[in-house]
């Protein structure tokens, strides 16, 4: 029974046939933001590691990721950070069976982007407002 | 092959009877990071971009320095446990292992070299 060939039966189409919509996207941006994080974390680690270690380690890495790349990278990253865990919210949410009739959820979807850019803008403010 | 029942074949290939606590200590962890996460942003934000002595001196304390190898920590647990999700959905038969220990040791690397940076500083 397992043995029987499963790859040349016609499929019923799936994904590709429908228009992207917006549970769709926040759901495969939570995935994307989530690993791509990854990026941040590595940065965020060997600054740290940097300063540790000595003056000239951290002048180095301190100015890699505070140049306008490391600024583009780090700002993507807190983007990412917030849009995750608004994002992570909503799964929680949707973990106690609340939430998930069509309307509320494309709701809660708008609330996770409109949320996390809002977010974003609202801590590189407060950030920069205290130096 | 050949040799074995079609039960004998599935066992292990699907539900492995942990699901339901990955998915528990991944709701934990979430909770945890739910909290730590915007402190995290706030303490690490406002330090970077500042000179070694600045940084140094701000881990020395003992919140900024608990945050930080905290939502480290457990940051690179949850990334762990998500990315692992990753490579069970999109990668196939042999590699898939490679991936997931690749992975593993890459979080666990990463943990720690944070929590120990941190801690260096600290102490």
């Amino acid at each position: 029974m397992a043995d029987v060939n499963r790859g040349n039966r016609p499929l019923s189409p799936h994904i590709s046939i429908y228009r992207f919509q917006l549970p769709a996207i926040t759901s495969i941006l939570t995935r994307i933001t989530g690993n791509a994080l990854l990026v941040g974390a590595f940065l965020v680690v060997w600054w740290l590691l940097a300063a540790a270690t000595s003056e000239h380690y951290f002048a180095l890495v301190n100015g890699l990721i505070t140049s306008w790349f490391g600024d583009l990278v780090m700002l993507g990253s807190l983007w990412a950070l917030w849009y995750h865990l608004l994002a992570g919210v909503r799964h929680l949410i949707w973990d106690q069976g609340k939430g998930l009739e069509m309307k509320t959820a494309e709701k809660l979807g708008w609330a996770v982007v409109i949320g996390s850019v809002v977010l974003t803008l609202v801590t590189v403010v407060v950030l920069n407002g205290g130096m | 092959m050949a040799f074995l029942t079609d039960r004998k074949r599935a066992t292990g290939m699907g539900s492995a009877r942990e699901g339901t606590n990955r998915h528990w200590s991944m709701t934990v962890n979430s909770y945890g990071l739910l909290v730590l996460i915007p402190l995290f942003i706030f303490t690490f934000g406002s330090v970077l971009g500042k000179s070694h002595e600045e940084v140094t001196a701000y881990f020395n304390h003992p919140v900024p320095a608990l945050i930080t190898a905290l939502t480290i920590w457990f940051g690179m647990m949850h990334f762990r446990a998500g990315v692992r999700v990753l490579i069970e959905d999109y990668v196939h038969g042999f590699n898939r292992e490679i991936w997931i220990i690749v992975m593993n040791c890459v979080s666990y690397a990463l943990a720690v070299t944070g929590v120990f940076a941190v801690l260096k500083m600290a102490l």
